[in-house]
């Protein structure tokens, strides 16, 4: 486990370490059967073709959930997930690695709380923010 | 397929803003958390390892923050046929109020807050705004997901 971070220690402009995804059909199918998300667009190639699409795409929920990990490991075991959203603005497809990043946006006091609020995104291979998203944490003082 | 070139009156857009689904129970069982923590290849020892969770200040395994969407909630019926079959995910915004532990007893209710169509590159969408609540058996609110569907 990574040190905790603290508040007091925390800068606006400051990065999360980055977290890097390789996800592959298998993963997909790994997350259908955990999350009980069957739609076909995730698996089924041709049904993906029907749909409109060139391949099958990750959920947009893997997506979050990257996300998702990449706040929760950095915040550690004493820091609160407040909030998280995303928005699935482009589509990732499995084989390609992607890399949830993030960014401190603002510190701040509210209601006795130490709150961070943080821009946080998936950027492929290219360099593109597939997934745009945000997060606040409350984390412990030294 | 053609679709037509708009859909959505206001009197219909009332009708669906406010229809709810039907209630999901699911009791969340540490096996559940863990293939889930597994399926998102996140290694935190709180969504993974009983032991090291149980010394942390949880006490236990708590989930991971998009484990909710595992409840497998329904969808409001809208109140009206949708000339649409295909369905895209447009994003989700999670409120946490309280962590979800494996032994809680969730119960979800899904509910239409707004619907809207947009024309866009592949032709008429509809884009409706859903807002799930999750309790847990204290009737306390464990956290809230606002998501966007997108029908086309």
């Amino acid at each position: 486990m990574a040190e905790q971070v603290y508040w007091d220690d925390v800068q606006e402009g400051i990065e999360l370490p980055p977290v890097v995804k390789n996800p592959t059909t298998q993963q997909l199918v790994k997350y259908a059967g955990a999350s009980g998300d069957y739609y076909q667009i995730h698996y089924d190639q041709g049904f993906a073709k029907n749909n409109g699409l060139d391949d099958v795409i990750l959920h947009g929920a893997l997506k979050n959930a990257f996300l998702g990990h990449l706040v929760t490991k950095w915040m550690g075991q004493a820091g609160d997930l407040k909030r998280l959203a995303c928005q699935y603005r482009g589509m990732d497809i499995p084989g390609t690695p992607v890399t949830a990043k993030g960014v401190v946006t603002r510190k701040y006091q509210e209601q006795g709380a130490n709150l961070v609020d943080c821009e946080l995104w998936l950027e492929n291979e290219k360099g593109d923010k597939t997934t745009p998203g945000s997060a606040t944490v409350a984390l412990p003082q030294r | 397929m053609t679709t037509p070139a708009s859909f959505l009156t206001e009197e219909m857009r009332q009708q669906a803003i406010g229809e709810k689904s039907a209630p999901r129970t699911i009791d969340v069982e540490k096996g559940a958390i863990i293939k889930f923590a597994q399926a998102i290849e996140d290694d935190n020892p709180v969504f993974n390892d009983d032991m090291a969770a149980r010394d942390s200040r949880y006490g236990g395994l708590i989930a991971p923050p998009t484990f909710l969407r595992s409840v497998g909630v329904d969808r409001p019926t809208y109140p009206f046929d949708l000339p649409f079959t295909r369905l895209l995910d447009g994003g989700s915004d999670w409120e946490y109020f309280h962590p979800v532990r494996a032994g809680d007893r969730i119960t979800a209710i899904s509910e239409i807050t707004d619907i809207n169509e947009r024309t866009g590159r592949m032709g008429l969408m509809i884009i409706t705004t859903i807002v799930v609540t999750y309790r847990n058996q204290f009737d306390r609110v464990a956290a809230t997901q606002t998501s966007t569907s997108i029908r086309y």
